[in-house]
């Protein structure tokens, strides 16, 4: 028996804008276990980030199942989803996000000075390579190394789950190699359940398992027999 | 397609659902513009307004020029005086003081009584007849008094009161009530103030008064009137000549003539007013708004770059800005109009009732609304321009980017370790000043404005409290004075002793003089006073008592400033009877004295002065509070008893006039003040959540709880509301300083004086303002949409 995560079933949302109602999931059934990491591929407008938001609490579902571990998601008001984030998520979004004003060692110091068994800021940049750069502001940093440190950011609180949204949408592909490696490294040295989100399907190749989105459902999923390091893939 | 051409321009529909959009923060711009070109409309147009009232009325009712008193002269005289060239009419008449005795009041109250002529209307000083008729010709018991005194007692057509004429104590009915240009201000013998329950104005027949009197052919006032450009002074002089012989103690102008004095006191601090504090909010809303409207078209940059980038010329994109800025501010300035026109007239019927005109000329004269709307639309529109010009300044593709991630510092002081203890939120707070200093400065800067205008509204009150304390408490501490109807001799005193419940008694006596240095003169009363006084005390300017000195005289503050002496200069003095004597005296020294000018003398030496024996004019007294009702009963009775000035209500008087006055048209400032402080705090929150709802956004999915976010904007507002109240406090002063400095006159100065609880006041206030504005935001913040802001490229 896996460690069920996140266990999704039959979850749909409906944005009501005016009077089109856009049905973004329409029944997805999933599960997360602990410790694994996982692709989202899909086009534009298939559910993917979607069902990223829900999961981390950015956003709830309109009908359906979606547990992490015993909470009911879908029953949390605002205050505990954030209270949920706090303890369990981390974020990584295509644009950093970085708080300009702070440093990178700052920056992650913003995490732990909220978490409860949080890594030291110096150790969470040094896993995703960043030691060497910790006193840089943002604007000091180049994009891949911006991103990275959002990757440090998202994980020096320890969390659960990392959701990663188009990591390296914005990078070029070595520098997005270097992103996709700290990730993996994240995932197998501290067993963080991980879902990346992308466009880019050569990715797939350095997740345990992939799914595949097709117009708010998930079409298709796949176990990857042989996982290759993201060294070894380009695009 | 081609042929389709929509008939407003896609930019025009973009420009209406930007105001739409922003339609909260264009109202609190619009406000702030609003509160300063209704400001300078409402103040000025009221000032304007009773300016031109007052002339009118003074016009219609024939208001005379030059006034002049005798003993008794026979009407030959008056004919003489018409003769002199540059008059135009000249008008003798009976006027005499007279104790009244009005039923159901337990003061002593005193009438003026005037004559009227029997067979024609008044050719001067006109009364304007409210209700009722004139007294008939030689009836002895009509009368027509002034109407604030017949409101004061509710009196009405019909009512009766006693006063004693000439010794002699009579029944008077009232026939007539009416307002007169010569009594706006009807202020009684020895008083500060108006008093309308003790004081009234009493016209009676010209024929009945001659036979009280026994002045029959004669007179003891005149009013003259000149023709205009007629040359007063030279006027004067020939009125003073002819009159001497007839116990004249000298003709004097208007700036003179009590009513019109004290009226003119009282514009020329409304103007005040006027002048200085509307300028200063039309100057400091213009730069609050050129403020905001930089930062808010400073955000539209990715949207200027993209106007630009799709082809659109550089001045269409400064006309479009242009236009929504210009819209803004149209809808400030209108409402200004609105406001600005609206309070001035409410605020011109208010003075109008206070000085009893009765009618009002509004002047509505359009430099006011020019000037206040160029002002403010000159400076939106160049705030406007300056945000657009350096959006423009940038390639399209530059400016669609986003700002690349804006450089940041460590904070000095950081690497001592004095942040270590800081969150990361204060730190990102501190270093965002940091990196905007002049922003920083620029919303410090508003916020102490509105600190500065809050102050400057409310400190009048201090100065009066003060002037108060001084004058009331600490100088003039008698509970009564009582004027004698002429000289008596030193032992008057101890009848005024014997009287019901009199503590203690203190002599002074008052002679009437022109006071002259060089050119520059004054007519005054010199006041003669024992050595040490223990009721009414001379105050040196450290408003600690001094002795009266042996020989020389004390002037206060204003005769010192006007006539420009110093301590120890010689200044001559020439008495107003008919003997002219005229003297060099030494100045022995300032004292402090915020009422009239003031001229003191020891009184043995002032009898020396004027060659007579020891006399009198009245006495300040002491007495037992509980004795009070035999006390005035008795001085009704006594005819020796011109008037008694009573200290409690001339306090009581002094307070509402003076504070009414005032307080009508600062609380319209304050009112203002407060939309000021609003709308700075408001726009500078609301901007700056739109410049970092991305920062805040991340924090939210960081975990971070909406009140902790929150505290990342709220800490700046906090630190630079915190750091704007002494720089506020400091400006306010300053403010004041400009307003006071024409707030004086020969009837009153007024001390520069601000209370500590006014500062807090002002800062409690901003911080109100501040506070209110934050929890709106804070209810943005709230809002947040995570999603959108974080997907969305910046």
């Amino acid at each position: 028996m896996r460690d069920v995560v996140f266990h999704v079933r039959d979850l749909t949302k409906v944005y009501q804008t005016g009077e089109v109602a856009v049905h973004a999931l329409r029944g997805v059934d999933m599960e997360l276990y602990a410790g694994e990491l996982v692709v989202l591929l899909g086009p534009s407008g298939s559910g993917k980030s979607t069902l990223l938001n829900i999961l981390g609490g950015l956003d709830r579902g309109t009908s359906g199942t979606c547990r992490f571990r015993d909470l009911d998601l879908m029953s949390l008001d605002d205050r505990s989803l954030t209270t949920y984030r706090r303890d369990h998520i981390g974020f990584v979004f295509q644009f950093y996000n970085l708080i300009p004003s702070l440093t990178a060692r700052e920056n992650v110091a913003l995490v732990t000075e909220i978490s409860k068994a949080p890594m030291t800021p110096a150790d969470a940049l040094e896993l995703v390579g960043l030691g060497n750069r910790m006193d840089h502001f943002p604007a000091q940093l180049s994009g891949g190394e911006q991103q990275r440190v959002a990757i440090a950011r998202a994980i020096a609180k320890r969390p659960e789950v990392l959701l990663c949204d188009e990591p390296t949408g914005a990078l070029d592909s070595r520098t997005g190699v270097r992103v996709l490696e700290a990730i993996a490294a994240v995932n197998r040295e501290l067993g963080t359940s991980t879902a990346i989100i992308t466009h880019n399907a050569a990715i797939r190749e350095m997740a345990h398992r992939f799914f595949l989105f097709g117009d708010g459902r998930i079409v298709e999923t796949t176990e990857n027999p042989t996982r290759r390091p993201p060294a070894e893939i380009t695009w | 397609m081609a042929s389709w051409k929509p008939r407003i321009g896609a930019l025009d529909i973009k420009l209406m659902r930007d105001l739409w959009r922003l339609w909260p923060q264009a109202l609190a711009v619009a406000l702030v513009l609003a509160s300063g070109v209704a400001t300078l409309i409402l103040a000025v147009g009221a000032y304007r307004s009773l300016d031109e009232t007052r002339r009118v009325y003074y016009e219609r009712h024939r208001f005379a020029d030059i006034f002049a008193n005798v003993t008794r002269a026979p009407r030959s005289a008056a004919d003489r005086i018409k003769e002199i060239s540059g008059v135009v009419a000249a008008e003798p008449r009976i006027v005499k003081h007279a104790l009244l005795d009005i039923e159901g009041v337990r003061e002593p109250a005193t009438g003026l009584v005037i004559s009227i002529p029997d067979r024609a209307p008044p050719l001067l000083n006109k009364p304007y007849l409210r209700l009722g008729r004139m007294p008939d010709p030689g009836r002895a018991t009509d009368v027509v008094v002034n109407e604030s005194f017949a409101n004061a007692l509710s009196l009405t057509i019909g009512s009766r009161f006693h006063a004693i004429l000439n010794g002699r104590k009579r029944a008077l009915t009232i026939t007539g009530i009416a307002l007169s240009p010569e009594y706006i201000y009807a202020i009684g013998p020895g008083d500060l103030m108006p008093d309308n329950r003790r004081f009234a104005v009493i016209w009676m027949s010209q024929e009945a008064l001659e036979g009280i009197y026994d002045l029959d052919g004669a007179f003891n006032a005149i009013s003259v009137k000149l023709l205009t450009g007629a040359n007063e002074a030279h006027v004067t002089k020939r009125i003073d000549d002819i009159l001497a012989r007839y116990g004249g103690t000298g003709a004097y102008g208007r700036k003179d003539q009590l009513s019109h004095a004290f009226l003119d006191a009282e514009l020329r601090q409304l103007q005040a007013l006027s002048r200085v504090i509307p300028p200063i909010f039309l100057f400091v809303s213009a730069f609050l708004v050129n403020m905001i409207l930089t930062r808010l078209i400073s955000l539209e940059r990715e949207q200027i770059g993209l106007l630009k980038a799709v082809g659109y010329g550089q001045m269409e994109i400064a006309a479009h800005y242009l236009k929504l800025v210009g819209a803004i501010a149209v809808v400030g300035i209108l409402l200004g109009f609105a406001l600005g026109t609206w309070f001035g007239a409410s605020l011109t019927n208010l003075y109008g009732r206070f000085f009893q005109f009765p009618f009002l000329v509004f002047e509505r004269d359009a430099d006011i609304y020019l000037l206040s709307s160029g002002v403010s639309l000159a400076a939106a529109l160049l705030g406007a321009l300056k945000a657009t010009w350096q959006a423009l300044a940038l390639p399209p593709a530059v400016a669609m980017q986003p700002p690349a991630p804006a450089r940041f510092r460590h904070l000095w002081g950081e690497r001592v370790g004095f942040l270590r203890h800081m969150s990361q939120m204060t730190v990102m707070s501190l270093r965002n000043m940091q990196r905007w200093p002049v922003r920083a400065a620029l919303t410090a800067l508003g916020l102490a404005l509105s600190v500065g205008l809050l102050v400057v509204s409310l400190f009048a009150f201090d100065s009066v409290e003060f002037m108060i304390d001084v004058t009331y408490f600490r100088s003039q501490r008698q509970d009564a004075t009582i004027n004698f109807t002429d000289h008596k001799p030193l032992r008057a005193l101890e009848d005024v002793a014997r009287l019901p419940g009199v503590l203690r008694v203190e002599p002074y006596r008052e002679v009437a003089a022109r006071i002259r240095n060089g050119h520059l003169w004054r007519r005054i009363g010199i006041v003669g006073k024992p050595e040490s006084s223990a009721l009414s005390r001379p105050l040196d300017l450290d408003h600690k008592p001094i002795l009266m000195p042996e020989s020389g005289v004390l002037i206060n503050r204003r005769v010192a400033e006007v006539l420009e002496l110093r301590r120890g200069d010689l200044v001559e003095i020439e008495t107003l009877d008919e003997r002219r004597i005229t003297r060099m005296v030494p100045i022995a020294d300032i004292i402090e004295s915020y009422f009239g000018l003031s001229v003191y003398m020891r009184l043995d030496a002032l009898n020396r002065l004027m060659n007579e024996s020891p006399v009198i004019d009245g006495a300040h007294i002491a007495y037992d509070k509980a004795a009070e009702g035999r006390l005035f009963a008795r001085i009704k009775e006594t005819p020796a008893v011109a008037s008694i000035a009573i200290q409690w209500a001339s306090l009581r008087r002094f307070r509402e006039t003076l504070a009414e006055n005032i307080n009508m048209i600062t609380s319209v400032y304050i009112a203002l003040s407060v939309i000021v402080a609003f709308g700075v705090v408001y726009n500078s929150a609301r901007i700056q959540l739109s410049e970092r709802a991305r920062d805040l956004a991340s924090l939210r999915v960081l975990g971070f709880t909406k009140t902790e976010v929150s505290r990342v904007l709220l800490t700046e507002l906090v630190i630079l509301t915190l750091v704007a109240q002494p720089l506020g406090w400091v400006l306010g002063y300053a403010f004041g300083w400009l307003t006071i400095q024409s707030f004086s006159s020969d009837l009153y100065t007024t001390p520069m004086i601000i209370e500590n609880a006014t500062y807090a006041k002002a800062s409690l206030v901003t911080m109100a303002a501040a506070a209110a504005s934050a929890l709106i935001v804070r209810r943005r913040v709230d809002r947040l949409d995570l999603i959108a802001v974080l997907k969305t490229r910046e």
